[in-house]
This record gives structure tokens, sequence and C-alpha cells, in this order.
């Protein structure tokens, strides 16, 4: 099976290492990958702000560009979510038939990296050693657009040398909300602070999602306080093995 | 709303107030957090309850497809026995009929079993205007009243205050010294019930909502916890109910369906402790005179938007308030509408038309928990979605709309995304551009509207490559 990487624009720019981590694991899973270089931006911050006709522009562009794909992968739950839960409104609003069908069609092609290995390559060990305690914060769009269930959770099991803290009140949001982090910042730093506390009582030196969103939120937080807590994507996690350990972006000077 | 109209204030500025508040933030995290489990306890016991669910959706949905047939025979069956039927297309039709069936009865008190539909047509206010005055017999209701606040929750209007800011009100408002009452729950409640019960036997006129009301048999249903409902609608000589029109149901049989999943979702109770039921009048039992007011209000409107509809199935069990983690911190006034939380950030721009209400929508991160709860499966976060269409829509047809830092942005990106050549320059220039504000691969400070962001947070620098560039020189 021939995988196409989508990466969405924001991990693309500021998290390259979790893209670079997903394709670590999957071409050592043998997978034969290709990036269309078309790609851009699902068109997320339109929908999320409410600018729906750009937001289907992009999504126009997204099916052009992913529509030859056999399978898409993508190291996202949120984006992916958006492909596979707002795509069909957006399509059907512009009254494009012709768009209707395509995204119809694209749609089951799409997988966020954790529940494609779990529910559609059907691996739960990927070789990865990681011995560290780490926690997860299972992103909203992950657990509620996506309903990845456990799967994250199996596949850091699946992981040799690894501790997994559970995460205290791990289902609520931490706060980020894409522009609401910016239009609605104190309660969204209210929220934030109760995330960070309860990622604090874990004793974790990592806190792990499938979502760098949610982690550019978190990790922020980490950052400026300097407590001493990194982020890092749950494929950065299983990227890591005994012969190449996995160096979080920034983690060495 | 019991005392003062909700002032109209953009959600961000009101939210921020409401923040500073820790007496608040611990009251509402106690109750919500506690109230959270026991739902999830008495839900998760069900079986069949997703199975639940879903018949609740479908029996909303259509209902709300052939609502006008439904409230016609509503409103013969009413009739039929011995009830009058009224219709009113906004709060001040729907006042003008409470006050002038209350002014004619000669009232000068009428006491009101707990409903936000009154609150949201300011009735109260109305009634006070004519010389009568409202009395909340509602425990919560009662304290907000007392407290000259709107409700802050759509189950618990007074969930905001603790025991010790209940005792000072009920203190001040009975005229009780402080040696005559504790802060103790059962004391609190006594004093209540105390103030209530000489009011019960004097009113003439109660006032009440609805939860349901039975098309075929034209029997209105009230779903109470504390029997003081029951009281108003059973002791009075007439007895007058507000009710929005989406409130109808076709069939006795539907009550099967809602009477499981509303006390689960609201109070977390396995069967709801004071469910009355009535059908117009019946001679020496009860009320002798029933008005059923039917109330528009801007309902008819949210039905005509096929993509938001659903915000009209809500059973109003207050399930999505308890589980939002932004209504957990900010409180039901920072919403500024009798219908707070999720269900109001989607319910209240609709019936309202104001740029205030309009960044409702936007007073949610979209983490679905409201949805996942919803006993009539309202997915909440989809309508969020679809309001702040509309209200980007409607601002870009103001005359400076298309003006706004935040369009122009939305704009440009969208052009830039649309063609990776130029989203590559864009990434390129980032990166270029940032250096006095990168320090050890990270930023601490940002101008303008994005200083928002670096207020509490730090955001990564722009690593060297991007995963594109990454790619290119792998081959």
């Amino acid at each position: 099976m021939r995988l196409s990487l989508f990466i969405p624009c924001f991990v693309d720019t500021l998290f390259p290492s979790a893209g670079r981590a997903m394709v670590a694991v999957l071409e050592r899973l043998g997978y034969a990958l290709d990036f269309p270089s078309g790609q851009t931006c699902c068109g997320q911050i339109h929908v999320n702000s409410g600018y729906r006709a750009e937001a289907t522009t992009l999504a126009r562009h997204f099916v052009e560009v992913f529509g030859a794909s056999d399978t898409v992968v993508a190291p996202s739950a949120s984006c992916v979510g958006l492909v596979k839960d707002v795509y069909r409104d957006l399509a059907r609003e512009s009254g494009d038939a012709a768009l209707v069908e395509a995204v119809e069609t694209l749609i089951p092609r799409v997988h966020e990296f954790g529940q494609f290995l779990t529910d559609v390559v059907g691996v739960e060990q990927v070789g990865a050693y990681f011995p560290h305690r780490v926690t997860l914060h299972t992103s909203c769009h992950s657990l509620r657009v996506l309903q990845v269930g456990d799967a994250p959770q199996r596949l850091l099991a699946g992981v040799r040398g690894i501790e997994v803290v559970p995460l205290p009140a791990a289902e609520e949001c931490c706060g980020f909300g894409g522009t609401f982090a910016v239009k609605n910042a104190d309660t969204s730093a209210a929220m934030l602070s109760s995330k960070v506390a309860n990622v604090l009582a874990t004793g974790a030196e990592f806190v792990v999602a499938a979502d760098n969103s949610c982690l550019m939120n978190i990790g922020g937080a980490l950052s400026r306080q300097r407590a001493g807590v990194r982020t890092l994507h749950l494929a950065e996690v299983l990227a890591s093995t005994e012969a190449q350990p996995w160096l979080p972006q920034g983690a060495r000077p | 709303m019991s005392g003062g109209a909700p002032r109209e204030r953009k959600f961000e500025v009101a939210a921020r107030e409401a923040l500073r508040d820790s007496q608040l933030r611990r009251n509402l995290t106690r109750a919500t957090g506690t109230i959270r489990e026991k739902r999830a306890a008495v839900t998760g016991e069900m079986p069949d309850w997703e199975a639940l669910r879903e018949a609740g959706r479908r029996l909303k949905a259509e209902t709300m497809a052939h609502l006008d047939e439904h409230l016609v025979q509503l409103e013969a069956s009413v009739t039929a026995r011995g009830g009058v039927v009224h219709w009113a297309r906004d709060a001040a039709e729907a006042n003008a009929i409470v006050r002038d069936i209350a002014v004619g009865e000669g009232a000068r008190e009428v006491v009101k079993v707990k409903s936000i539909t009154t609150d949201e047509i300011g009735l109260n206010e109305a009634l006070a205007a004519a010389g009568v005055t409202a009395i909340e017999t509602d425990l919560a209701e009662l304290i907000v009243q007392l407290a000259h606040e709107p409700s802050s929750h759509i189950l618990v209007p007074a969930i905001h205050k603790n025991r010790a800011q209940i005792r000072e009100l009920f203190l001040e408002a009975m005229g009780l010294s402080p040696a005559e009452l504790s802060d103790e729950p059962r004391e609190l409640a006594a004093a209540a019930r105390r103030f209530l019960r000489e009011r019960f036997f004097r009113a003439q006129v109660a006032v009440s909502g609805a939860n349901f009301a039975v098309a075929e048999t034209g029997s209105v249903c009230v779903v109470e916890s504390e029997g003081n409902g029951r009281m108003c609608t059973t002791l009075p000589r007439t007895l007058i109910t507000v009710m929005g029109i989406e409130k109808v149901v076709p069939t006795w049989r539907a009550m099967e369906v809602f009477l499981q999943l509303l006390p689960r979702s609201s109070t977390a109770e396995r069967m709801n402790p004071y469910t009355s039921f009535w059908s117009g009048v019946r001679p020496g039992d009860g009320p002798q005179a029933f008005h059923l007011v039917l109330l528009d209000n801007g309902r008819s409107r949210v039905l005509a938007d096929a993509a938001a509809r659903e915000t009209l199935h809500c059973i109003r069990c207050s399930a999505c308030l308890n589980v939002c983690p932004v209504y957990a911190r900010v409180g039901g006034h920072a919403y500024g509408s009798v219908y707070p939380g999720p269900i109001g950030a989607i319910l209240t721009p609709q019936l309202r038309d104001s740029a205030a209400a309009d960044t409702l929508p936007f007073a949610s991160t979209l983490c679905g928990a409201c949805y996942e709860v919803c006993p009539v499966k309202i997915d909440i976060p989809r309508v969020l979605l679809h309001l702040r269409g509309k209200a980007i829509e409607k601002r870009r047809a103001s005359p400076s709309g298309w003006r706004s830092a935040e369009d122009a942005a939305m704009r440009a990106a969208a052009y830039v995304l649309t063609e990776p050549r130029r989203y590559e320059r864009v990434q390129r220039l980032a990166r270029a551009s940032q250096g006095v504000l990168a320090r050890d691969g990270t930023i601490s400070w940002l101008p303008g509207y994005l200083g928002r962001w670096t207020g509490t947070r730090d955001l990564p620098a722009v690593p060297r490559r991007t995963f594109r560039e990454w790619w290119e020189q792998r081959w």
C-alpha cells in the first residue's frame, strides 16, 4: 500500500519533527510514502473562525491535491477530523455536486496516524523504545470527532521502557480551540491552567498527544512556566528506538 | 430573569470579569463536577441509553417537521378540555396576555413555577410594571430573585452561589437575625418553605412554563424536584402557562422516552420526583381557569434554518452546561442570556439579533463534550460553526465589515494557502523575520492581537527546516 502524507500547515512550519517521526514509523512498517507537494492547509482556521467561503476554497484545493491518493495519513486528529466531519457540510453548502462527490469518495481514505496504525494496519507494537515517564492528553478531536477510543493508549502500551501515567481529567479540553485561544484568551488561559496543573500532578517528563495544536497550547504554558516538562507528538514516541532514540525538537542544546 | 436584565456585553469582556471571581470558580467547579459524575453514573447504567438518545432525537426531528400541525392539534385538545389557548408572536404580546389575565383576576401577586421561558420574555418586570408582584417559588430561582440577579444556570439558577451566600440573602430578605438561621441546607430550605407557604395560600393566580405539552390530549407537563411547582399548579384559581412552541410533543407515547432522558441528564435522578400533568380544567379540582400561551419569539425563524433547526430540540436538561469547560470557568452570567452554556451559545444568537449575542458562537473551543452528553443529540459544535459562519456573513454585509483586520487576515491567508508557492514564500519570510523575537527556539512576545497568545504562553520559533524542505532534501 502506498500512503500519501498530509502534513498540516502548522505541523509543516512549526512542528516538522512530528511529520518526520510519522515518516520514520511508517517506513519502518514498510510503507512507500509520497508527499503531494501542492498541499497547504485543510481550511481549519477559516472554518473555525466562520469564514466558510474561504474554507470551501481550501477544501476544494485539498480534494484536488489528494484526489489521486489511495490512502492519506496525517499526524493531526484535528485536521483529519475537519476533513471527515466538516468537508461534507462545506461541499453541500457550495451546491457543487462534483465537490460533494469528490469529498464523499475522499473521506474514507483519510486517516489520523494513530488510528491508521490500530484500526487500518492493525498494529499496536511498532518496535518503539522510549524509556521515559509520559502522560497522554486525549485531544478532544481524537476522542469526540474521530472517536479513536483507546488507540493512543494501546500504542503507548506497546512501547518498551515507557511508563505511562494517567492524566487526571484527561478528557477535558486544554483550552486551545484555534482562534478561541486569542479571541477568548482569558478563558483559554483559565482552562489551560487546569490542564497544566493536572499534567504537573502526574510527575511526567513528557505530555503526549495526537495533535500538535493542543501540544502547542499546553507546551506553550509549560515552557513559559519553566516547568521542565516537554510535549511530544505520539508519532515521536513511536519513532524512538533503541538504535535511534528520538530527540525531541530543542531537547538538545 | 428574576431581577435585572442581563447586560449586553461581548462574551470575552463579560468572561474576563467573571474569571477574576475566585468564589464563583470554586462554587461552579464543585457543583458542576458533582452533577457531572452523577449523570455519568446514571446514564452509564442504562444498557439502552444510546438508543434512547437516538429515539429522543428522532422524536424531536419528526415533531419539528410538522410543528404547525402539532400546535393546532394541541390548541384543539386544550380548548376541548376547557382551557384557553393564546398565540404570542413575541415577548411583548406574551407579556400583555399574561398581564391582562392577572390584572383581570384582580391579582396583586402571582406565584411562579420555575420557567426560563418567562425569564426570556422578562415577564416578572412586565407584571411589576402593572403592579403585580411575581414570586418565584423554585428555591434556586427564589434565591436569584432575592439577590436581584439573573439566573446563571438552566436547571440551578443559583448554582453560582454557595450556602453561606444564600444565608446572607435570606437573612436580609426574610428579616431574620443572624442567630435565627445557620447555613445548614436543611435550615435554609425550611426558611424558604415558611416564606413561600404563606404566599402559596394567598395566591389567586399562578404562572408556569412547560417542559412538554402533549398534542393529542392537551396535557401540559412540568417536571420539577421540590413540589413547589405542584403547589402553584394546583392551589390557585387561575393557572397561566407560557410555553415555547417547540415544547409540543405529538403523543403520550413520546413521554416514555423524554421522562427517561430528562431526569437522568439534568438532575442525575433515575426518576423525576414531581412530574405534573394537567389537561384543561376540571370542575371542583385544581385551577378553574387555565390559559396556555404559545410563544414564538424567534423560534419559527430558528425552525426556518435547516442547519440550525435542531437547536429547538433542546429539552433544557442543562447537561451541556455541566460538562462545558468554558461554562465551568466563566459561569452563566457571562453569556448575557437566560440561556447560558453551550445551548445558550447557539440559541441566544438565533433568538436575539445583536452584536453581543453574535460573539457567543465563538465562546467555545469546539471540544464536543456538550454533544456527547446531549440527551437528544443536538450537534452543538456543528451548529456553532454554522452560526460563526452566519456571524461573519452578517459582519461582511455591514458597511465596515470587509475592512476589519480579521477579515483582511483571513482573506490574505486564503490567498496564500491556495497556492503552494506563495505558502512556501510566507514560511521562509516568517523564519527570516522572527530574528529578534526568537530566543533559544522560543518566542515569548508577539505584538498586537497575537500578544494575547504570548501573554500566557510561549510559542515555538519556526525551525530551520520545514517538513517539506526536509522531505525534498531527502531525495
